[in-house]
């Protein structure tokens, strides 16, 4: 659905990007991740078309953004980092504003209406767009991004400025939208990308880090393998009968967790489960609790940034 | 194209802007035209116009000012340009709302030429005339502003910048009338406005004006394209 080649893109002396290139398949949510100033929106703003880029190109569903740009960008919603919103004019007017510019040809009261209904902006429809507040400022810029109904939505951090509900409200949109629709996403707010997104694209400096399912880079971002323990006995016997246990790198206490019972983490290199449990089945002591734990996307997205993977 | 346009001349209604723009130069007309028409009681309204000439080089950068340098300090820019419409009817539909506004302040003049047609006898053809001069002058003028504004974000610069630009092209006359060499003086008076919209205000339409006028505007609309495109570029 959407085909990014080789793009480069140089602002005087600074390399903004550097040779990017993924891919978004029809349906799927890609999850847009990077520190400041990596290249998140300069990347948004070319796909969508506002800025050119020095090489390369982008192609949304076969038309080429800029030798086809009114097939191009008539497939596209996009909510930029600021919501280009007029402030002067009400919320209906806008988005009335928005489906003209648009040349959007669905009958355009009911389908506004549908709009503002399920972003819970009927309330404030005949408002002054500058007289409200940040989250529904958001909200309406993601109202003018589903004007139409596009196959394609580009959204930059949109739940920037809600509040916790409405965070929520927000996932469980861009959860439903991507069933009909393809979205790419950047946020600062890992957890959100977890919950939401299929697959992840990192980019840091200019160029991508890490890209692939969510999975994948969970998984391929380390050689370790961590999993949880809490075991009945003695904290001390524990820790002895983990120790000899080949391929285990790290056993560390994190303490007693209820009454006799204590909690391990162990890094290893290889999967150690069936060791464990035979290790401890062989003391008197017993296994409460074992689970994969995994390493956070936190983590990771830490270590990919400061380069320590590559 | 039609969107943009309709939005854009609703928002000079919806700001101040608009209703400041026409109130002053329904005043201005309206002081000249007593003065010089009524009070000397003459029904010659060439004086008038001439005189409307320096009210324009004020009004038309607050016509102009905000149309790109607003968009793109409220990033307003992103939603157009990622639109599918052209980057030249984005142009040509804001040129045409300011000039929309502007035919709205002309029409103050059919008001003069209606009190006149009471107490003598107008030459109606020298009013509609003058009307399309200040028309076509003023698109020349929009065009400039137009321009201007899409090169800053501030619409203060944009009008400041607008404004200097229009009382350098009113000075042309008096630059051309220090330069020594013939040719160089020809070439700098031919460019000036004055003395073109000058004898549209005598009643004499001549071709060659309506032509300079029209280049003129036509240039300074492509160059907005130009300059618009070429940021995204840059």
């Amino acid at each position: 659905m959407i085909k990014v080649r080789n793009v480069s893109k140089r602002y005087g002396r600074h390399q903004a990007l550097d040779n990017i290139s993924f891919e978004v398949r029809k349906g799927d949510i890609l999850g847009f991740l990077g520190p400041n100033g990596a290249g998140k929106s300069t990347t948004m703003n070319i796909i969508t078309g506002y800025i050119s880029c020095d090489s390369g190109d982008v192609l949304i569903d076969g038309n080429n953004i800029l030798e086809e740009p009114k097939e191009a960008k008539s497939k596209i919603g996009y909510l930029p980092e600021i919501p280009p919103l007029y402030n002067e004019m009400t919320v209906r007017n806008y988005l009335e504003f928005m489906f003209r510019l648009k040349k959007v040809r669905l009958p355009k009261d009911e389908h506004i209406s549908k709009i503002c209904g399920d972003l819970s902006l009927t309330d404030v429809s005949e408002r002054i767009i500058g007289h409200l507040s940040k989250g529904y400022k958001q909200r309406v810029g993601l109202a003018q991004a589903m004007l139409g109904d596009p196959p394609v939505l580009i959204l930059d951090e949109p739940s920037v400025g809600l509040d916790p509900a409405q965070i929520i409200e927000m996932r469980n949109l861009i959860r439903q939208l991507g069933e009909n629709h393809t979205v790419i996403l950047s946020s600062h707010v890992l957890p959100e990308i977890q919950a939401v997104c299929d697959k992840i694209v990192m980019i840091n400096n200019g160029k991508i880090a890490a890209s692939g399912n969510i999975d994948q880079i969970m998984g391929t971002g380390r050689d370790t393998t961590v999993i949880r323990l809490i075991i009945e006995g003695r904290e001390q016997g524990i820790q002895s009968a983990l120790k000899g246990i080949d391929g285990i790198i790290r056993v560390s206490s994190l303490g007693e967790t209820e009454r006799g019972c204590y909690e391990f983490r162990i890094e290893s290199k290889k999967d150690v489960r069936r060791a464990v449990s035979r290790a401890i089945a062989k003391t008197d002591y017993a296994v409460m609790l074992m689970q994969p734990a995994g390493h956070s996307l936190e983590d990771i997205y830490l270590e990919i940034i400061s380069g320590k993977q590559n | 194209m039609y969107a943009i346009f309709r939005r854009e001349l609703a928002s000079y209604f919806t700001s101040p802007v608009g209703y400041v723009v026409t109130a002053a130069f329904m005043v201005f007309n309206g002081i000249f035209f007593y003065v010089q028409c009524l009070f000397t009681g003459t029904s010659s309204m060439t004086t008038v116009f001439q005189s409307m000439f320096f009210i324009m080089l004020f009004l038309i950068p607050l016509i102009t000012m905000r149309l790109f340098a607003e968009d793109k300090h409220n990033r307003t820019d992103q939603a157009l340009l990622t639109s599918p419409v052209g980057v030249a009817s984005i142009v040509c539909a804001k040129f045409l709302s300011a000039l929309v506004l502007l035919l709205i302040c002309l029409l103050s003049y059919v008001v003069d030429g209606l009190i006149l047609s009471f107490v003598g006898s107008p030459d109606w053809g020298i009013i509609i005339g003058n009307m399309a001069a200040i028309a076509l002058m003023g698109s020349s003028f929009i065009a400039i502003g137009l321009l201007i504004s899409s090169l800053t974000e501030s619409v203060v610069i944009a009008a400041v910048l607008s404004f200097a630009a229009n009382v350098l092209i009113s000075m042309l006359d008096t630059i051309a009338s220090t330069i020594p060499w013939d040719w160089m003086k020809s070439i700098v008076s031919s460019l000036s406005f004055q003395s073109r919209y000058n004898s549209f205000a005598l009643g004499i339409v001549s071709f060659s004006d309506i032509v300079f006028f029209l280049s003129i505007t036509v240039l300074f609309l492509f160059l907005t394209d130009r300059m618009i495109d070429r940021r995204r570029w840059a």
